[in-house]
């Protein structure tokens, strides 16, 4: 199987106050099409700071990132927005919907970004939560949905342009077991029947479960990878 | 959903915040609207009034009268066409209302203000009868006189030979203006100059102003100052100037009304730009999630910028729109009371307005518009 994600010697350094903090220390990695990886380790550790990188929010201090053969360490801020638009998906610890908007709304809005026209804006958001089987609550706004229903209409914002690679942090962290079991296996779905690519960050060892393979970071570096049944 | 859409839909997140911000907006305009076409009127009175007519004071001060001999005099100089004298009467009506009464001759009154309507045979009957008043409409409308009335007007200036400071004048006419600016300034009272001048106690004599009618225009300033130079060193030294001017000047007696009116806008727009600029930093900072949000799904910093400044823009615009078309109305209702005060919140004003409006939001939108533009998307969503 193909590396979709390649990553490179990657170093990240922060600067606090005066003070320059290393938080990845050469970082090496490959992710092929179609896994799905779970990110693990404790606190301050460097794993969001390595999803960042993975979705373009953010860039190495050194090191090279390719994804599906393209070099994303040195595209210039402009051409990593677009780019983040067209190739990858987001999904937060807390939603990050938007609250004025319904359901349908925010699933809408990476499209406005597209040159879809509105039928077809709305036809695409439809299905994409028809996908995550929240279909018949599109005209509610994210106050009136309970936690794992956002959640999954933050997956269904993700999904939406169909991106290649889906990046989620922490994405149970803020649901109960049950729910969270619901949202882990929307997620497989996606990886086994739809080919996503997920990189997801998560503290929890029976979220991680649910990936195909999970890796541990600690003090900036990749120190054991492990697969699961799964 | 449309990127129109989102933007209304941020606007009115906090409803009540921004239905008092659009509120202190829509005061601010009205009152913009309303002072401003105050200060139109004043500068208009000037600009319509033109230089065809010259008038002439004594030299100290208009409240200075100037002997009715002078008339004559002013009448030989050539390139004038004709001219009256004018004396300010002070008439009160019903002892509370101020009104604009002076004392004219009747016949060259009509003479150098053609531009009064009134039938000739109504101009005969106010030269003819000593006691004679005629009224302008919008005055006679307001305190409901009637042609053939007799109409009770004390004097707060000048009592009658008998002491009483009660007069009482026949209304032999109603005037109106020839075309709407003049229908507008259909507010003042004049009555028959022989009367007054025979029954005041202070005797006789006393014209007042002049009130001149030039032939040419162009030879305004020429005959003014054949004017004056033909009182100099008299007892009675003159000052002339256009009609224009000595509105202008009348008008300065009461304050500069520009000044004036440009610095309670000031206050005005200062205290508007604190509290909308307030409320677009509130709003803004506490979506800074959301806008980090906005830039991870793709959005670029121009299109997050652009979606505040729209925000703003439509804030400041739903209200100065709003305020800008109630003093339109506010203007209107204002003339249908009766009120001698013609204000026109014209398309001078809507310009001036709208101008405002993209200044404010200008104002009150770049720096959270700039902030949100520049705001690293790791930084914000992890709180930082």
């Amino acid at each position: 199987m193909s590396a979709l994600i390649s990553i490179r010697d990657v170093v990240k350094t922060y600067t606090r106050g005066k003070q320059q903090v290393e938080v990845l220390h050469g970082i090496n990695l490959d992710i092929p099409k179609g896994d799905f990886v779970a990110l693990m380790g404790p606190s301050g550790s460097g794993k969001t700071t390595l999803l960042n990188l993975i979705g373009g929010l953010d860039q190495p201090t050194r090191g090279e990132i390719s994804i599906d053969g393209k070099r994303i360490d040195s595209l210039t801020a402009g051409e990593l927005t677009r780019w983040r638009a067209a190739n990858v998906g987001f999904v937060f610890q807390f939603y990050n919907l938007m609250p004025v908007l319904t359901a349908q709304g925010n699933v809408e809005l990476p499209l406005l970004l597209t040159r879809l026209n509105a039928a077809q804006r709305k036809r695409n958001a439809e299905v994409a939560l028809q996908v995550v089987g929240l279909a018949e609550r599109a005209r509610h706004k994210p106050r009136e949905l309970s936690g794992g229903q956002e959640q999954r209409v933050a997956i269904a914002r993700a999904i939406v342009s169909d991106p290649a690679l889906l990046v989620c942090d922490e994405p149970t962290g803020d649901l109960d077991r049950k729910t969270a079991d619901e949202i882990l296996t929307l997620l497989q779905t996606l990886n086994r029947e739809h080919g996503k690519t997920i990189v997801m960050v998560t503290h929890d060892p029976l979220a991680a479960e649910y990936a195909k393979r999970t890796l541990h970071l600690d003090k900036g570096r990749l120190i054991e990878q492990s697969g699961h049944a799964a | 959903m449309t990127k129109t859409g989102f933007v209304i839909a941020n606007l009115f997140r906090k409803k009540t915040r921004t239905s008092l911000t659009m509120l202190s907006i829509i005061t601010a305009f009205l009152l913009f609207g309303l002072l401003q076409s105050v200060n139109a009127l004043f500068n208009a009175g000037a600009d319509y009034l033109g230089t065809a007519r010259l008038i002439t004071q004594a030299r100290v001060s208009f409240t200075q009268p100037l002997p009715l001999r002078m008339r004559q005099e002013i009448e030989g100089v050539p390139g004038v066409e004709a001219v009256t004298q004018s004396q300010w009467f002070g008439g009160v009506w019903q002892g509370k209302d101020q009104l604009i009464a002076l004392a004219v001759d009747p016949m060259r009154f009509h003479q150098v203000y053609p531009e009064w309507d009134l039938a000739e045979a109504q101009w005969k009957q106010f030269a003819d009868t000593r006691t004679a008043m005629v009224a302008g409409r919008k005055v006679a409308d307001q305190y409901g006189w009637k042609v053939g009335q007799k109409v009770p007007i004390s004097s707060n200036i000048f009592p009658m030979k008998n002491g009483s400071k009660d007069w009482t004048f026949d209304l032999v006419g109603i005037v109106d203006g020839r075309d709407q600016e003049w229908k507008d300034k259909a507010t003042q009272v004049w009555i028959n100059h022989a009367y007054f001048d025979e029954e005041n106690q202070f005797g006789s004599g006393s014209g007042g102003i002049y009130l001149i009618k030039l032939k040419n225009p162009d030879d305004a300033q020429k005959v003014a100052r054949i004017i004056d130079a033909k009182f100099e060193n008299s007892p009675d030294e003159t000052k002339t100037q256009t009609e224009k001017d000595w509105n202008l000047g009348f008008v300065k007696q009461i304050g500069d009304i520009g000044l004036i009116v440009r610095w309670i806008l000031f206050a005005v727009f200062f205290t508007l730009l604190l509290v909308v600029g307030n409320t677009m930093a509130q709003s803004m900072r506490e979506r800074v999630p959301e806008m980090a949000v906005l830039k991870t799904l793709g959005f670029s910093d121009g299109s997050v910028l652009g979606f505040v400044m729209a925000e703003t823009v439509a804030l400041c615009a739903f209200g100065g729109l709003a305020g800008l078309a109630l003093a339109t109305v506010a203007a209107i209702a204002i003339q249908h009371t009766g009120i001698p005060l013609p204000l026109r919140v014209d398309w001078h004003v809507w310009g001036l307005g709208v101008a405002a409006i993209l200044l404010l939001s200008l104002a009150v939108g770049l720096l959270p518009a700039l902030r949100a533009k520049r705001l690293k998307i790791v930084d914000a969503l992890a709180g930082r």
